[in-house]
């Protein structure tokens, strides 16, 4: 399990301007679906997003965290 | 002799189109992910593999090191990693997915041509 906070702290302190939207999908603390708004998205594939925001999390992903579902934006997109 | 789960995973790739790593089988997929994913490429009517992670741990681990991409599912086209569930759906509404498989299969009559 992890905190949705705990989510939206590793996303903010890697992209200050995100905008951060964390739902628990399934009420158990390790199912998310994250949507993020960043100008660090600006210009990037959609893997190299995925990749940015999996990277704050490869030490729980897979173990704690089971799923993490993401839409990643950049802003006006 | 050991296994090279790796040299496998290169050969799936290569050896067909489309290639999806998945939790179950496109028949009976055990994740929801995994059959949205399945569901998507099946909606396309197109042939895939379908690799069972499940029935597999070495090649669960192996791929998710392969794509340096933690989760599954994971799609393949023409020997590319393509993404997850996410990114194929997104790809999807954006008609990007359907160009890009379609692209995969005219180089092969090009090939053949």
């Amino acid at each position: 399990m992890i905190e949705p906070e705990e989510i939206r702290r590793r996303i903010q302190e890697s992209m200050p301007d995100a905008e951060i939207d964390v739902s628990d999908l399934t009420g158990t603390m390790d199912h998310y679906r994250v949507e993020v708004v960043s100008k660090a998205f600006d210009g990037l594939p959609p893997v190299q997003r995925h990749r940015k925001v999996y990277g704050l999390f490869s030490d729980v992903i897979g173990g704690p965290l089971h799923a993490l579902s993401l839409e990643t934006r950049a802003p006006g997109e | 002799m050991s296994r090279d789960v790796k040299a496998e995973i290169s050969d799936e790739i290569a050896q067909n189109k489309i290639v999806l790593y998945m939790k179950g089988t496109p028949e009976m997929p055990r994740c929801g992910f995994s059959a949205a994913s399945a569901d998507l490429l099946n909606q396309m009517g197109v042939p895939y593999l379908g690799i069972n992670v499940l029935e597999d741990e070495e090649k669960w681990v192996a791929i998710r090191e392969y794509s340096d991409w933690p989760t599954i599912p994971q799609l393949y086209v023409d020997g590319q990693f393509i993404g997850g569930c996410d990114i194929m759906r997104e790809m999807f509404a954006k008609g990007d997915l359907q160009t890009s498989i379609q692209k995969a299969f005219e180089d092969v009559d090009t090939d053949a041509g």
